[in-house]
């Protein structure tokens, strides 16, 4: 996002907005500012910046700091920019028992990162995270909105391969 | 065949519709609740069912629904908890997916018998598309009139909407799951006062866990008394378990309390026994926080009496010898698996998930977590050990909320019944599997010294 662009909601987010704020009694809209921050994340470039938080804590007559102390609590919101598909790949035990750690280690080879980077194209980042509760289809990933499951090694080049082919950034609200 | 009352129709075709749900019998219990039933007489019927909550402590369900305060004038609420993040367990994901009318179904009457009029069902956030799926089926009982104003033309009214969560297991605990819910940290509250007195935004709040009130609905159809003759004594009713790990068939198994252990390891029926003809070692049979069993103590009791799948049987024994049925995530090790790796790795978890206001949690997870770290890199010590056993002894009990113990109790069991292999680790740092390969995956320098072990793969 180029530092001039306003910062604004699309009117159908600010719609959705207005019906999140109303699924609170009166004078509890702070409620819905972990909605909202998805919202937000997803609309501007995967991740909050201070501004975004700014303009989330204006949309709901709350303090600033009542933003960001919400944003750092959660792991799902990302204080700094990542990359188009943000590939969480669970290591907890489950996953852990059946490979995990050697998807880890052969997706961080093949786009030549570390949990934690982002490739230089601004495609990827590697994360790994703790169980999203998809255990019996082990080992699992997340990118976006949508759970891989049953990884293989040759399942996870094949998707690194789509998502590169499709250039396409990946959110938590995706329909799939 | 074993007794199915919430998965009975899991592989029909289009039963997440409401169209399907409905053909099969969906929405009964909201139809005979609110025509036939006062709302005590639903909660009567919860008791008398023995339902005990799903969510992992096995609280009795209709004895919490009547603690709830009903002062004058002021809301009530029922808070469904999907916030499933209890490593192992991803039961209540299948149910919401498969079948997303019945949890709806089922806070439609549990509402009714608490006299909520907005209830919310909290999902964590990773579950967004799961959220979705609810929202629609919400839309549709909405479209066909079983929520909204005057449902069935009566006077009880309900609307029901979904939280969405971002990723913190803390938000299961109920009371940072009703901070979440107000739009704050996930931080969990001192208790006194209890959610049933002063909860969601001060009023009276029941929280349960989407199983509890899935299981709800078959209770008020068939009745609280048909629905305590499935199991066995005080463990009533059937019971989803998330089976997972080196099983040859995981997956969520509707089981009625009362299977024994071994057959539910062993039989075809469910988890097929073990990957690749492999020996078992040891289970962790309720979700992370229970104590891991060996396999001699999981499918016989220190008595030597058969294991069965009832929260009694499973913490027969105490803490000594017994474990717990917690979140019902059973998640199977066969001989290959390193017992302290494991731990390490939940040990990480919990570090990971403290929400930090206690000291003992905070700080003794993190200590644990490095003295683990610190075995497994070849560098432990007997009085490493030692010191392990300590630290978890100083946590439990001295923190807010249970994250504290379900932290402790994994690392006592571990080194109560696998102590032998600590220290081989401690003696024999050979012995010890994966090790560089470990410090290179997260990202860290690989200390010189360490045992020069074959690596699987290597992140560049
Ligand atoms: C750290 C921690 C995490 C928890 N996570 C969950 C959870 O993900 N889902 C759940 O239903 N209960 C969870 N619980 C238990 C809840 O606090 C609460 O007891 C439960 O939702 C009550 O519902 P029930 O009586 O229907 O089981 C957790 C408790 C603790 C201490
Ligand atoms: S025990 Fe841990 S998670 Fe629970 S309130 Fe204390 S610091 Fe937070
Ligand atoms: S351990 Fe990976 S999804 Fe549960």
């Amino acid at each position: 996002m180029s530092s001039n662009k306003k910062i604004e909601f699309s009117p159908e987010s600010l719609a959705l907005v207005q019906k999140m704020i109303k699924r609170y009694p009166e004078g509890k809209q702070k409620s819905a500012v972990i909605p909202i921050l998805h919202l937000a994340q997803a609309e501007f470039d995967g991740w909050l910046s201070v501004p975004v938080m700014d303009y989330v804590a204006s949309l709901l007559k709350i303090q600033p700091i009542e933003v960001y102390e919400v944003a750092s609590f959660y792991s799902m919101f990302n204080l700094k920019p990542v990359g188009k598909c943000l590939i969480e790949v669970c290591h907890t035990s489950s996953c852990w028992l059946l490979g995990a750690e050697d998807i880890v280690a052969h997706i961080g080879k093949k786009l030549g990162i570390k949990p934690g980077q982002t490739t230089p194209d601004g495609m990827f980042t590697l994360k790994t995270v703790e169980c999203l509760g998809s255990c019996g289809t082990a080992p699992m990933l997340q990118c976006g909105a949508k759970y891989h499951e049953n990884l293989t090694l040759e399942k996870v080049d094949n998707l690194l391969d789509e998502m590169k082919k499709e250039n396409k950034r990946k959110t938590y609200l995706d329909k799939v | 065949m074993p007794k199915k009352l919430l998965l009975t129709h899991d592989h029909v075709a289009g039963i997440n519709t409401y169209d399907v749900y409905r053909q099969m019998g969906g929405y009964a219990s909201v139809e005979k609740a609110l025509k036939s039933m006062t709302p005590d007489a639903v909660t009567e019927e919860v008791k008398k069912s023995g339902l005990r909550g799903r969510g992992g402590a096995g609280f009795p369900t209709g004895m919490k629904w009547s603690f709830l305060a009903k002062p004058p004038g002021v809301p009530r609420y029922l808070v469904c908890n999907a916030d499933e993040s209890e490593p192992g367990t991803f039961k209540d994901r299948y149910l919401m997916e498969r079948i997303p009318h019945l949890l709806i179904e089922g806070m439609i009457t549990s509402s009714y018998a608490l006299g909520a009029r907005t209830s919310y069902i909290y999902i964590r956030g990773e579950y967004f598309y799961v959220s979705r799926i609810l929202e629609k089926a919400i839309e549709e009982a909405y479209a066909n009139g079983w929520l909204g104003q005057n449902i069935l033309g009566t006077d009880y009214s309900l609307d029901l909407y979904v939280q969405v969560g971002a990723g913190a297991y803390i938000c299961g605990e109920e009371t940072a799951l009703l901070e979440s819910l107000e739009g704050k940290r996930g931080n969990p509250r001192i208790k006194p006062p209890f959610p049933a007195v002063a909860g969601l935004w001060g009023c009276p709040t029941v929280v349960n866990n989407v199983e509890t009130i899935a299981a709800v609905v078959p209770i008020v159809n068939g009745g609280g008394e048909e629905y305590a003759k499935i199991g066995v004594g005080k463990s009533t009713g059937t019971k989803l378990i998330s089976a997972s790990g080196h099983i040859n068939k995981p997956g969520v198994y509707e089981i009625e309390l009362g299977v024994p252990v071994e057959e539910f390891i062993f039989s075809d029926q469910y988890c097929g026994g073990i990957r690749g003809g492999k020996k078992m070692k040891a289970v962790v049979a309720g979700g992370s926080s229970v104590p891991i069993l060996p396999t001699e103590l999981i499918l016989k009791t220190a008595k030597g009496e058969p294991r069965l799948m009832t929260y009694e049987s499973l913490s027969d024994g105490g803490f000594q010898t017994g474990t717990m049925l917690g979140s019902g995530g059973f998640i199977v090790m066969d001989e290959t698996t390193s017992i302290v790796k494991n731990l390490w790795n939940f040990t990480r978890f919990y570090h990971h998930e403290s929400c930090g206001q206690c000291s003992p949690c905070r700080e003794g997870t993190g200590w644990m977590e490095k003295i683990l770290h610190k075995i497994l890199a070849g560098h432990g010590t007997i009085e490493d050990i030692d010191l392990l056993w300590d630290i978890q002894s100083k946590i439990e009990g001295k923190t807010i909320c249970p994250l504290g113990e379900a932290a402790a109790w994994p690392v006592a069991a571990a080194i109560r019944h696998f102590r032998a292999e600590f220290e081989e680790y401690v003696k024999n740092p050979k012995s010890i599997k994966d090790v560089k390969h470990y410090y290179r995956l997260n990202n860290l320098e690989v200390p010189a010294g360490l045992p020069d072990i074959e690596e699987k793969a290597e992140v560049h």
